[in-house]
């Protein structure tokens, strides 16, 4: 309990007075019913569970505490130089049909 | 992606780990609440990078775990009518009743369908006017918005063939009741994220200074863990009891309004029955009287269903994390997934299946077991 | 093993939950997973047993009159018949032809037997025949012979299809699941997760919009071009049902070696991972339809990489780990966070979840 993703709300729309939107996850879209963040607009990201945004995503406090995390995580980078072998985090391959 | 990926990033995770072990210097006994933050220490191996003293169990966060055996009972009664289309997530087609799973009972004919989303119930009653369509609706407090909403539009759009089964639970009852436990173990809790982001987190600053226990309201990835693990770590060598927000990105102290406002319409709450574990008070919802005509229990008499709850069952103990699963004798030999004995290995998220899925119980090494042996149950 | 006990009752303890009951075929039973493996080890080897299906090969390689021919077999049940990417006629010439050509072999020959619904669209059946068509021309096969049945309404999905294939093994050496050994390199053929996430985007309750497209398509070419690089492939096969998670076991098991895989080297579509986080699936349980696993020799793994990658059909291809004698018949993952599990085989089907 409780499988909530990130994704980006890309559009809105009232469905028989429901707010509904569609948000995308990685380049794949669904709907998402948007009645518990009316505050939220296009292009905002929320956190979605069970077909609905419960939260909105705070960016500021996301980008906040990621920097605090980032900065931990170049200390480590500078540590380590020799590294683990070969386990880089490999290219995403595109979603253009091979 | 997005708000994913970052908190999956290696160099910051073992960052982390670096920090804990620099801040820990004693054992701590602490308990990951939600299911899903289980599903993911095992997934990504976070126990196993953990100092040793550091040992994690897990809680009653498995909404599939805990429903009552009747009312499991009580789901295939009904999906096995005729005129019904029984809808549910996928979480709930593979708990055993008494008999058989949901997916034994579509074998028989029965129309059992996944959903995504509970408002898929609308479009399909929209759809077959001359079925019922039943919606199992469980969970925490984070998915009762969805389900009240179902109901609530099902009201709206004067839907008559539209039901819902509820067996909705509440975290804060079970935490009062695990700390309430002269065994408890447990000194600190990583709290359950996306509960919070509907509830917000007051009620658990009570919890904390009553118990005097530091309460972490903590994410699902791992990077949200490991912080969470370490502000725990880092309140309990301290000598703090207090509640903290890790994940702030998703969670505010008021939590959402406007769905508790939903939640509130069409759910009261009430005592509820949790498998394993017994009755606890004020620990659930159920259907408000003006929704009743929407409760499939009342809808479809279903006749007494007899079900025993025995009087000793180790998955009670597991959820309350005063047993790990390899404590159990049958864990991994008569009780598999395959072949599930208790409530915990059913569900792909309870304690039991989600360390028998990633193999704690194959790993020669299990530090966790061997450093723990020696300690009471 | 412990899963073969039929036990009810824990001893000295009383529990809630019984067994579920498996006296009837459950949707389960199909998933590829050891529901899959319980009925064939159970009910079906033990009746049909030779030395030829022990082996538990998705093809039979038999010798007859010095030749040496693959034979294979596959369904096609597929619902919806049209997907993103395919349809069902498409997938049964290609899973066929990949079941042949993952034994070395070239794919020469295919029969088809179809079971039609009473009902269905002859527009669509013909939809069908057609992309069969174009399949089998790809593939560079011969459909050479056939079959037709129709039963009534509601009793077969639209349509099943059942193809047989033939194929002649031109090069000697043997390319089995057992014969996996510990130094050898496993190699991945390309992107996972593409075919079942394409298919679960239309799943009524589940759908969804993206780029999503299954990757159907014959592989054969592919190995051909992976054997003339070298001829040090040990096992080949295409993770179909079960995903790139119960390939690899079965290859663990047959060969009773260990396995270790780094889940950062596995490639997996933005699309695809989106698709999967949101109903809360793991790619590596997800069937594919046009990749292959490879257990090549470790010398010989750099030239057949470098192989693959020139064939359109192996651009993304790369190393995802390798054989272990540690841990015999496991699979073990090294975790994004360099943390490490076992990857066990798939119990059922896979279930979107929300928990």
């Amino acid at each position: 309990m409780c499988l909530g993703i990130p994704g980006q709300v890309v559009s809105l729309e009232d469905a028989g007075g429901l707010r509904m939107g569609k948000v995308q996850f990685g380049g794949v879209v669904r709907e998402v019913c948007l009645e518990y963040v009316p505050e939220v607009a296009l292009g905002d990201y929320v956190i979605v569970h069970a077909g609905f945004a419960i939260s909105p995503v705070d960016e500021e406090e996301a980008a906040r505490t990621y920097q605090l995390l980032e900065e931990m995580g170049q200390l480590t980078e500078l540590e380590e130089t020799a590294a683990d072998p070969g386990f880089g985090q490999g290219d995403r391959p595109s979603d253009k049909p091979s | 992606m997005k708000y994913l990926d970052e908190y999956r990033d290696a160099r910051v995770a073992q960052e982390l780990l670096e920090q804990i072990r620099g801040v820990q210097k004693r054992p701590w006994v602490l308990m990951e609440v939600c299911g899903g933050q289980t599903h993911s220490i095992v997934k990504f191996g976070i126990d196993d990078l953990l100092p040793g003293e550091i040992e994690l169990v897990h809680g009653p966060g498995c909404p599939v775990c805990v429903t009552p055996l009747e009312l499991i009972d009580k789901a295939h009664a009904i999906a096995s009518r005729p005129e019904v289309i029984f809808c549910s997530f996928g979480d709930m087609l593979r708990v055993p009743g008494s008999k058989c799973d949901l997916l034994t009972v579509k074998s028989r004919g029965a129309e059992v369908r996944v959903v995504y989303s509970p408002l898929e119930c609308l479009k399909i009653a929209r759809k077959h006017p001359d079925r019922q369509v039943v919606f199992f609706a469980i969970g925490f407090e984070t998915t009762a918005p969805a389900n009240a909403m179902l109901v609530w539009r099902a009201k709206q759009e004067g839907l008559q063939n539209v039901s819902v089964l509820v067996s909705h639970v509440l975290v804060p009852p079970a935490l009062e009741a695990i700390l309430d436990s002269p065994w408890n173990r447990v000194q600190g809790f990583l709290g359950p994220g996306h509960v919070c982001a509907i509830m917000g987190y007051r009620e658990y600053e009570e919890i904390s200074a009553r118990y005097k226990v530091p309460i972490v309201i903590t994410g699902f990835e791992p990077v949200d863990l490991l912080e969470g693990v370490l502000m725990a770590v880092r309140q309990l060598e301290g000598g703090r009891a207090e509640v903290e927000n890790q994940y702030a990105r998703a969670v505010t102290r008021d939590g959402n309004a406007a769905a508790r406002k939903v939640v509130s319409s069409v759910f009261e709450v009430c005592g509820r029955k949790w498998r394993g574990v017994g009755p606890i008070p004020q620990s659930g919802y159920r259907l408000r009287a003006e929704f009743e005509a929407f409760d499939a229990e009342h809808r479809f008499d279903v006749g007494a269903i007899d079900t025993q709850e025995p009087a000793v069952c180790i998955s009670g103990e597991v959820l309350r994390g005063i047993k790990k699963p390899h404590d159990c004798p049958a864990f991994a030999k008569e009780c598999t997934p395959a072949h599930p004995l208790g409530a915990t290995m059913v569900s792909s998220e309870g304690a039991c299946a989600a360390y028998y899925l990633y193999g704690r119980h194959l790993k020669p090494d299990n530090r966790n077991a061997a450093g723990k042996a020696g300690q009471a149950g | 093993m412990p899963d073969d006990k039929d036990h009810r009752v824990m001893p000295g303890e009383a529990c809630p939950v019984p067994l579920p009951d498996h006296k009837q075929i459950v949707l389960g039973h199909g998933s590829g997973g050891k529901l899959t493996q319980d009925l064939i080890e159970k009910i079906f080897l033990p009746n049909f047993w030779n030395d030829c299906l022990a082996r538990l090969n998705d093809q039979a390689v038999l010798e007859v009159n010095g030749s040496r021919l693959a034979f294979t077999t596959d369904s096609f049940v597929v619902t919806p018949i049209f997907f993103p990417g395919g349809d069902i006629g498409r997938l049964a010439i290609n899973g066929t032809v990949n079941d042949l050509a993952m034994s070395g072999a070239t794919p020469r020959f295919i029969a088809a037997a179809f079971i039609l619904e009473e009902g269905l669209a002859s527009d669509d059946l013909v939809r069908v025949v057609e992309s069969m068509r174009l399949a089998v021309a790809e593939a560079g096969v011969l459909l050479v012979t056939g079959d037709t049945k129709v039963v009534n309404r509601g009793k077969g999905d639209q349509v099943f299809i059942t193809t047989t294939g033939l194929g002649v093994l031109e090069r000697p050496g043997e390319i089995s699941a057992d014969r996996a050994r510990p130094g050898d390199r496993i190699l991945l053929s390309g992107t996972i997760g593409d075919h079942g996430m394409a298919i679960m985007s239309q799943r009524e309750g589940l759908e969804f919009e993206g780029p999503i497209e299954s990757d159907t398509a014959p592989l054969h070419t592919l190995v051909a071009a992976m054997l003339e690089a070298s001829p040090e492939i040990h096992c080949l096969r295409d993770p179909t049902r079960g995903g790139v998670a119960t390939t690899l076991n079965e290859i663990a098991s047959r060969s009773g070696v260990g396995m270790e895989i780094d889940v950062r080297t596995i490639p997996v579509r933005e699309s695809v991972r989106g698709a999967c986080e949101i109903l809360g699936l793991d790619p590596l349980y997800v069937a594919n339809e046009g990749k292959l696993v490879a257990v090549v020799a470790p010398e010989a793994a750099d030239a057949v990489l470098d192989q693959m990658r020139r064939h359109p059909l192996g651009r993304d291809a790369c190393c995802i780990g390798e054989v272990v004698a540690a841990h015999p018949r496991r699979v073990l993952v090294k975790t994004e966070i360099g943390g490490s599990r076992v990857l066990d085989v798939m119990m059922g089907e896979q279930l979107p979840r929300i928990c």
